[in-house]
């Protein structure tokens, strides 16, 4: 098995869209729906990536 | 004292409807909705479940193993391993052909040991999708 190396972010990134594909699969009755829901859960998790990122850049000095 | 009317328990489907369904969820990611005919959603949920349990290997993550310790550590490493065992055949597979990593500090061996614990955990929403289907609930 060859080894990889993520960035913090790459890796995130990653997490974020297997996270969001389940999400939006189980959740939502219509294609459409799951579709949204999967985007939207997708764009959440990069929102949340960037905040959590630029408050522990802020908060470290 | 007034009593509330308690609504009326909904009987518990037989489990030959669902069991065979969960059951092959379970071992292999997207197979409860592959049998059930839903191929897109079982392939979508199998790639997404294998990409991440892969992607854990490849970083090296651990397989947790059931520990002793205080309140926090028990749940962490329980929980894991259960997680871990969810996963089904691909966990099967990876500690069949001996992956045994040990826990190592840095990041992405880190970041590793939350991808295999988080594909089951995958696992199990896909798990549940497959009974609402098989019970009826979803189509």
């Amino acid at each position: 098995m060859p080894k990889v190396t993520l960035s913090h972010f790459e890796a995130a990134l990653l997490f974020s869209l297997c996270a969001s594909l389940v999400l939006g699969v189980v959740t939502k009755r219509t294609d459409r729906e799951r579709l949204k829901y999967g985007a939207y859960c997708f764009a959440w998790f990069v929102v949340v990536l960037f905040g959590l990122g630029w408050l522990m850049y802020l908060g470290h000095g | 004292m007034s009593s509330k009317p308690t609504k009326p328990k909904e009987p518990v489907p037989p489990l030959n409807v669902w069991g065979p369904a969960v059951a092959l969820a379970w071992f292999v990611p997207g197979g409860g909705h592959f049998l059930l005919k839903r191929y897109g959603r079982a392939g979508l949920l199998l790639g997404a479940v294998l990409v991440m349990f892969l992607f854990g290997l490849m970083m090296r993550g651990e397989f947790l193993k059931p520990q002793a310790g205080d309140l926090l550590t028990i749940v962490m490493y329980y929980g894991g391993f259960v997680c871990n065992v969810l996963t089904g055949v691909p966990y099967m597979i990876a500690v069949w052909f001996g992956y045994a990593q040990p826990d190592m500090a840095g990041a992405v061996h880190d970041y590793g040991t939350k991808f295999l614990v988080t594909a089951g955990l995958l696992n199990v929403l896909a798990m549940v999708d497959a009974y609402e289907i098989a019970i009826g609930k979803k189509s």
